[in-house]
């Protein structure tokens, strides 16, 4: 438990002297917040924004912080250091996951509050942020355990996140997109909040399972070539 | 007798290239031991693999009885290790860097103060890291390793980079660490160092040990370097040996009164690297 709160610790304070990694998380809330509060624009449908950048938030914040910490880490012979003090791996990345989460999670609340969702559907909104945030730092773990540097994972990061993100919004203008886009988890959360009810499908669920399979193989692989060297 | 570190037969080879070539060591507890040699000669590839932080080709190393292979996690609690490219987190202060550790080890808070204090960095708690000099974030790192007051600890070139004066606090810092009992394993390159800390050491050179024993007896197993060196008014130089066999010569230019100076030369580390290697450090 004393490695977990170690990691914590470092990673809040570090988080407050690291900019790149800040804006990642408060941007999207930021820009929500002032876009659902100014911009009025009509036969727009209701909270366009909350639910446009929720999902490009879950594609992305918490991927490249993921990744870029580990990354990191990496490079500066830092995670090396800690463990080799006893710190497990999984103590690492449980630490680091578990933080990006929460913050994310904060995040989300942002969404939910601009969003104004309430009852049901904000526990509703919450655990869907809450799947798709986990997807995410999965797959950000799986590009930085398998990057050298931050370089590499940058320049891994980068594509997968635009995919990740960009492609929900896409697929409102064109049905081929739209098609393609219902591979990914992403693009089946953005269905979710599209619907009133937000009521998960068999089939929703199904894509969502097998992107989480599929982000813990990518991990698995990566970790058994090198763990967190 | 139970040994602090014991090496049979290290050998390890990067591609091609033979790095260490049967490496026996034997290291007894308390004691203050250097691995000597010029850059490239292995020191820090042997230092890895007495730590597990690397698998030797061929041979095996045991810390404390302990197959260095298998060490886990758990027994790095009483070894420290100072490597010059363990690292430190840029943007965090001196003082969090260290609560880490206290943290991951279940350490007293007072201790960072404490091994802040002993490395001369005791003003700089709140300075982030990546505002301290190459010096001081070497001393950072010896921070680190005091902090858990391991059994053991190995430190690789603890004062290359640092000007004299802090050397010699680093010094001092580490014969106070050895009065308490801790048996410290280091790597130089500075031969003058290695006299004054070590009580054993060996001399590598190009993955071999040429020497062995506490650095007086090294030198003194060179004594037919000892030398008298003689500047004459007449602008000459005249190096004799050290012994009877010189009485003559010497009694005769003293007689004439032809000496300016006269010096006698003992062997040093250098020399006797020099005369094995047939070349120098650095
Ligand atoms: N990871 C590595 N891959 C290939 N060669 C290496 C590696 N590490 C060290 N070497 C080589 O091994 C030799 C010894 O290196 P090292 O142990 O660092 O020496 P020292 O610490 O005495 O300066 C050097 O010639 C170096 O180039
Ligand atoms: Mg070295």
């Amino acid at each position: 438990m004393n490695n977990i709160k170690a990691v914590l610790e470092k990673q809040i304070k570090d988080t407050l002297k690291n900019k790149t990694i800040l804006i990642q998380f408060v941007m999207f809330p930021a820009l929500t917040l002032i876009m659902e509060n100014l911009v009025q624009i009509e036969n727009m449908p209701n909270h366009f924004f909350a639910k446009l950048f929720s999902v490009m938030y879950v594609g992305m914040a918490p991927l490249t912080c993921m990744a870029a910490i580990l990354a990191e880490e990496k490079e500066q012979n830092t995670l090396r250091v800690l463990l080799m003090s006893n710190v497990k791996p999984w103590e690492y990345l449980m630490g680091t996951g578990f933080y990006i989460w929460a913050i994310c999670m904060a995040g989300a609340c942002i969404f939910a509050l601009c969003g104004e969702y309430a009852g049901m559907s904000l526990i509703l909104f919450l655990l869907t942020m809450s799947v798709g945030i986990i997807t995410s730092i999965i797959l950000g773990a799986a590009i930085g355990t398998h990057s050298k540097n931050q370089m590499t994972a940058t320049s891994i990061t980068l594509p997968v996140m635009m995919l990740l993100s960009f492609l929900p919004m896409l697929s409102m203008f064109n049905t081929n997109i739209r098609r393609a886009a219902s591979a990914f988890y992403t693009q089946q959360i953005s269905m979710l909040l599209q619907q009133t009810d937000m009521s998960w499908s068999l089939k929703g669920a199904g894509v969502v399972l097998i992107n989480i399979l599929i982000a813990a193989v990518f991990f698995i692989c990566a970790y058994r070539r090198c763990g967190l060297e | 007798m139970e040994y602090a570190v014991k090496a049979l037969g290290i050998t390890h080879i990067f591609g091609e290239k033979s790095v260490l070539s049967h490496i026996d060591l034997k290291i007894q507890k308390g004691e203050v031991f250097g691995l000597l040699g010029p850059s490239g000669a292995g020191k820090t590839t042997l230092i890895k693999i007495l730590t597990g932080q690397l698998k030797p080709c061929e041979g095996t190393a045991e810390l404390f009885g302990m197959d260095t292979e298998k060490l886990k996690s758990s027994d790095y609690r009483n070894i420290g290790i100072m490597m010059d490219n363990f690292g430190l987190y840029e943007r965090l202060s001196c003082y969090d860097n260290l609560k880490i550790f206290t943290t991951i080890y279940g350490l007293p808070k007072d201790r960072i103060g404490e091994a802040l204090k002993s490395v001369g960095l005791g003003e700089t708690g709140r300075t982030a890291v990546m505002r301290l000099s190459k010096g001081m974030k070497s001393r950072m790192r010896l921070a680190r390793v005091l902090l858990q007051k391991p059994a053991i600890l190995f430190l690789d070139e603890p004062t290359s980079g640092l000007d004299p004066a802090t050397a010699s606090d680093i010094h001092r810092l580490l014969k106070k660490e050895q009065e308490k009992g801790t048996t410290i394993v280091l790597t130089t390159h500075n031969m003058s160092e290695a006299a004054r800390l070590c009580g054993q050491s060996v001399l590598l050179n190009e993955g071999h040990i040429v020497e062995q024993g506490s650095p007086a007896e090294i030198c003194r197993r060179y004594n037919h370097q000892k030398k008298i060196r003689l500047h004459l008014y007449d602008g000459r130089d005249l190096e004799i040996a050290n012994a009877s066999s010189s009485a003559r010569l010497l009694e005769k230019c003293l007689l004439e009164e032809l000496v300016e100076t006269i010096h006698t030369t003992e062997p040093s580390l250098e020399t006797v690297f020099m005369e094995l290697t047939g070349r120098g450090f650095d």
